[in-house]
């Protein structure tokens, strides 16, 4: 038999043109559940109004990102025993530094379209893939072999940056490791858009969004060896002929 | 590309400062904002304080009697210790901006911290001895 929990959760409610407040939902769970489980049960039956987006369940689509007690989680692998305790509180906002459309569900539109200025992958080659223990060396026929990146889009780090809190028009760093993911290198019409005052400079080295990412990308790690890639570019160019 | 409101706030500004949820990055950014505040706000009081001592001979005794009180010396040493760890922190930007300890930046922030509070001990030890 399960073990049964009486939570309270605190849900963010915002329609168009209101005030924000927070809803509370008392509630039976089993510790063991994730928190998108709970909001879900909200819905299910206690009030079909509050808005969430979900899909996979399993952090694969990225779609239920949202703020679980101040903190960026992808609620579908957050389990409810890590965030409360029995009687306790669990609170539910949507993802910070995007507009909010309703309740927990943000426009995502921005990150969209950044990700596809820079280009940034959803799949590629497995011998470009940062995998654990790669073999000494790839083959040829390697490269025929695809897998998806390791970003899922779902904005988490964005969230948590406070770079991006105070200039929206901060890339952020999912679109900033999106970049480097794809190579300076091979792309090297991203030089002026990632060295740009938006661009890596906005970065103040916080690492939020590492801390936060539920998919290991590491942005702040891509984030600074874009610097390097980036400096080692400048200084290279002055010992070039022109 | 966004539609979001770009303009600066102070809701938004108090956002750097707020210390719930944040990790061990998070408090070093929180940390280097008021430091590099408290140094800026001591570079105009050192300034206005400097000002006294173009009163004369007078100005500057009376300068330096109020500077031996110990709430001057706690508050030298609260610039001390500002300078400290925001230096020591910088360097930890500039050491991860250039590719090194990027994936050990909590140790190292940690590691340079407890220098850092082992110098503001050493500094304060003998600046209420003197």
């Amino acid at each position: 038999m399960s073990e049964k929990w009486n939570i309270t959760l605190k849900v963010h409610r915002q329609k168009q043109g209101e005030a924000p407040h927070f809803d509370e939902f008392k509630m039976e769970v089993d510790p063991d559940e994730y928190v998108l489980d709970a909001v879900e049960r909200v819905w299910a039956f206690k009030d079909r109004t509050v808005c969430f987006r979900h899909a996979c369940h399993h952090s694969t689509c990225g779609a239920c990102g949202m703020r679980v007690n101040d903190v960026e989680k992808l609620t579908c692998i957050t389990y409810i025993r890590d965030v409360a305790q029995n009687g306790g509180t669990i609170k539910v906002e949507p993802l910070r530094n995007f507009p909010v459309i309703s309740d927990l569900v943000v426009d995502m539109g921005s990150l969209y379209s950044r990700l596809e200025a820079v280009a940034a992958r959803s799949v590629l080659p497995v011998p470009e893939a940062e995998i654990e223990n790669p073999p000494s060396h790839w083959s040829a026929d390697d490269a025929q072999y695809i897998r998806l990146a390791d970003c899922i889009e779902c904005g988490l780090c964005i969230s948590a940056c406070p770079s991006q809190a105070t200039n929206s028009d901060y890339l952020g760093p999912a679109v900033l490791a999106g970049a480097q993911a794809n190579g300076l290198k091979r792309n090297p019409e991203l030089l002026g858009l990632v060295n740009s005052e938006n661009g890596v400079w906005r970065c103040h080295s916080v690492f939020e969004c590492t801390a936060v990412c539920p998919s290991n990308v590491d942005p702040a790690r891509r984030i600074m060896d874009l610097r390097t890639q980036i400096i080692k570019e400048r200084l290279g160019g002055l010992f070039r002929k022109a | 590309m966004d539609n979001q409101n770009n303009k600066p706030s102070a809701a938004k500004f108090l956002t750097w400062f707020n210390p719930v949820g944040r990790d061990t990055g998070g408090w070093a950014f929180i940390l280097n904002r008021i430091t590099a505040l408290g140094l800026t706000f001591y570079l105009f009081l050192h300034l206005v304080i400097l000002g006294q001592l173009a009163k004369g001979p007078q100005g500057y005794d009376s300068f330096i009697k109020l500077m031996s009180s110990p709430i001057w010396i706690a508050g030298e040493l609260l610039v001390v210790a500002a300078a400290f760890l925001h230096g020591l922190n910088g360097i930890r930007i500039i050491l991860t901006t250039f590719g090194v300890s990027v994936t050990r930046q909590k140790q190292l922030f940690y590691g340079l911290m407890v220098i850092a509070l082992i110098a503001i001990l050493i500094f304060g030890f003998h600046m209420f001895s003197a």
